[in-house]
């Protein structure tokens, strides 16, 4: 599964939203469309499942050229995720998921499975929720539901339109993790759109980031952290505390280090970030923290000094 | 304050009730004559119960009396309410009951061929009594479904007390005609539901067309809007000469029952006239769809036919209904007139009567008129009722 988009241009009353956009997607990737508002993230998102048209250029799924298809086969291969969700409000939660396994023609009982699967998927009990309506629901469990929908027919894509913007930072927070449970464990390619720094940071396994309908720069996060190619990207990440995002990239694990003279008397969790570390040292007043795996076995020390080194 | 006044007291139940006293004393409560061509002598509720009236009677009704007037003073009480709907249900079979002995009485003390009409009294009280009733079971405020129980119960003793009136003059002239009332049903109805389904139809392209075409909305509006101020007859009229035309040029539309009279102008002409409430009412239906479902249900990959039958019109059809049911109530009303046309139905005896002054019978033709009318009305209250309980 690859989406490639060839010198993509798209106007809106003569003037250039987009202009000569290149990008190549591959299988796995969850990729991330970050930019400020009118830099013309949603509006490339949009153009993969055909809901808005491109002026110029060619886009390629899967090596064939997206206008070739069938417009209504295009859009069912494609999961769709977006901030105001749109569930349908006259129909239950279990409804609402199996819409696109039922355009497709799937029997009752694999689309009630699928259903289930995908409720326990998104940690909401079927047995609970499954016949109820959506406006019986919270804003994030409608959420859970609308990206539920999004996966029902098991799509090669993933496109979602900041899906997590009008969530409160706990829920948002929760999304992110099962999102990225999601990813992990089905290997899905996902395009995400959004204009929160650290959900991009936390989330993307590669970031395109766009100013006026160009890209300012592709890649890893850590990429655009250490390497920003201009001001714009080193602004738009934050110049300030572009450190301090680098360091909640990287895990503690490779600082631990055997502890010599007396045990450090505050712990912290060997899956800690960098950052986290650091913070908690400074809430300590301490210059050293013990780590500790699961079960509260002390695996040696980390040291404020050792963390701030690369 | 009047308006803490209006809460504290029923105040409609007093006017009501004045209405109802005052029709008691200053109109005829039947209409005595010797036989079907004379017009009879007014005969009042007092003569009425002078002549039949026991110690019963009277202390009913002065019974009856004082609950009104607790009703007036207290009707936050649903006890009281109770009563007083029940009492009305006894006081309309009672009405009925009264009219009917006296008929009794006058059949045997002069001859065979005397007329008992109803008169303005008796129908004025009648009326009173069910709008007591109506408010009565408005305060007890239930659910749809129990309120729509209650009050078809509450006509149960007048229906049993029916027979009772069989010399009352409607009575006799129901007797003589009884076999044409099935026809006429069923010929009604059958305009009413040849004008209402194309009508549903029409009106629901047209509005799912107007959704995305502002300028259709601002054509078609003022020209449904036009047909519905012309007059009924008029428009009857209209097409009389286009459609006598067109049976005479293509002799095959003859043949399929299209002509100048009959069913056919009345028949277009009603579906003209429920097409404005339709169209209203599915276009309001269809934007209040919220644009975001509709989004999510095409970036899915639904096609326009799909999201349409899926989506938008359920989400549109407690709106819709309301227009329905307009549409439906004001088709049957109207099709009384397409009588006039030759379209036969309700109005066929209706107009009978009319021609030929008997009241009675004109009464006979409204009557399930207005029963046809109200039953559709309260079908879709009660599937409108239905939907909001379970959206």
């Amino acid at each position: 599964m690859t989406i490639k988009f060839e010198n993509i241009c798209k106007f809106y009353d003569g003037a250039a939203a987009i202009t000569d956009l290149n990008l190549h997607i591959q299988q796995g990737e969850l990729l991330v469309l970050l930019g400020p508002s009118g830099s013309g993230k949603s509006t490339v998102l949009k153009m993969v499942n055909r809901m808005t048209s491109h002026d110029a250029g060619q886009i390629f799924f899967n090596g064939r050229e997206i206008n070739s298809f069938n417009i209504q086969d295009l859009r069912r291969r494609m999961g769709y995720a977006m901030q105001s969700v749109g569930l349908f409000p006259h129909r239950t939660v279990a409804h609402n998921i199996a819409t696109v396994p039922k355009l497709l023609g799937w029997d009752a009982q694999r689309v009630q499975a699928r259903v289930n699967e995908l409720l326990k998927l998104l940690a909401m009990d079927p047995e609970q929720y499954a016949s109820r309506y959506p406006h019986q629901l919270s804003g994030g469990q409608q959420q859970r539901v609308g990206v539920a929908r999004a996966l029902a027919a098991d799509p090669d894509v993933l496109l979602m339109d900041e899906p997590f913007g009008a969530l409160d930072p706990v829920t948002r927070a929760a999304l992110q993790l099962a999102l990225k449970k999601i990813h992990r464990a089905t290997g899905k390619t996902i395009l995400f759109v959004t204009h929160d720094i650290d959900e991009a940071l936390l989330l993307a396994t590669r970031i395109v980031l766009l100013n006026h309908g160009h890209i300012a720069q592709v890649g890893t996060p850590l990429e655009l952290l250490q390497r920003p190619a201009n001001d714009f990207v080193a602004n738009f990440l934050g110049r300030s505390d572009l450190g301090l995002k680098q360091l909640s990239l990287r895990s503690i694990t490779s600082h631990i280090k055997a502890i010599e003279g007396p045990e450090p008397s505050h712990t912290v969790a060997h899956t800690a970030t960098l950052r986290e570390a650091i913070s908690q040292m400074a809430t300590l007043h301490v210059s050293s923290l013990s780590v500790v795996d699961e079960s509260g076995t002390v695996l040696g020390q980390v040291k404020a000094a050792d963390l701030l080194e690369n | 304050m009047p308006v803490s006044l209006v809460q504290r007291f029923n105040l409609v139940l007093a006017v009501y009730v004045a209405l109802a006293i005052g029709a008691a004393y200053g109109l005829p409560f039947l209409r005595i004559a010797p036989n079907r061509l004379l017009s009879g002598e007014p005969v009042y509720l007092s003569d009425v119960l002078q002549q039949q009236g026991s110690p019963l009677v009277f202390a009913l009704v002065v019974a009856i009396f004082a609950l009104i007037c607790i009703a007036v003073w207290q009707p936050k009480r649903r006890i009281t309410q109770a009563l007083v709907s029940l009492a009305m249900a006894a006081g309309l079979a009672g009405l009925w009951l009264l009219a009917g002995q006296s008929a009794n009485f006058a059949t045997q003390a002069e001859n065979p061929l005397t007329r008992t009409a109803l008169g303005a009294g008796f129908w004025t009280m009648a009326a009173m009594t069910w709008m007591i009733a109506l408010d009565a079971i408005d305060r007890l405020q239930l659910t749809t479904l129990r309120r729509l129980l209650l009050q078809s119960a509450l006509l149960l003793p007048l229906l049993l007390s029916l027979n009772e009136g069989q010399h009352l003059s409607i009575a006799k002239e129901y007797a003589t005609q009884s076999d044409i009332f099935g026809p006429a049903i069923l010929r009604h109805l059958q305009i009413v539901f040849l004008a209402v389904i194309p009508a549903l139809v029409v009106g629901l392209l047209l509005a799912s067309r107007m959704t995305r075409a502002r300028h259709l909305r601002q054509a078609l509006f003022p020209v449904l809007n036009v047909i519905q101020t012309i007059p009924s007859i008029a428009l009857f009229g209209l097409l009389m000469a286009p459609l006598a035309w067109l049976a005479f040029q293509f002799p095959a539309l003859g043949r399929a029952g299209i002509s100048g009279v009959g069913m056919a102008p009345a028949v277009i002409a009603l579906c003209l006239y429920a097409l404005l409430p339709i169209v209203r009412s599915a276009l309001a239906g269809l934007e209040q769809v919220p644009a975001e479902a509709v989004n999510a249900a095409r970036a899915m990959g639904m096609s326009a036919r799909q999201l349409f039958w899926q989506i938008e019109l359920p989400l549109a059809l407690p709106v819709l209904l309301i227009g329905l049911r307009t549409a439906v109530v004001q088709t049957t009303g109207l099709a009384a007139v397409s009588a006039l046309v030759g379209a036969g139905g309700l109005g066929q005896i209706m107009f009978d009567g009319l021609f030929s002054a008997a009241n009675e019978l004109v009464i006979l033709g409204v009557i399930p008129i207005v029963l046809l009318a109200i039953l559709a009305d309260t079908f879709f209250k009660v599937l409108s009722s239905m939907m909001s309980s379970h959206p």
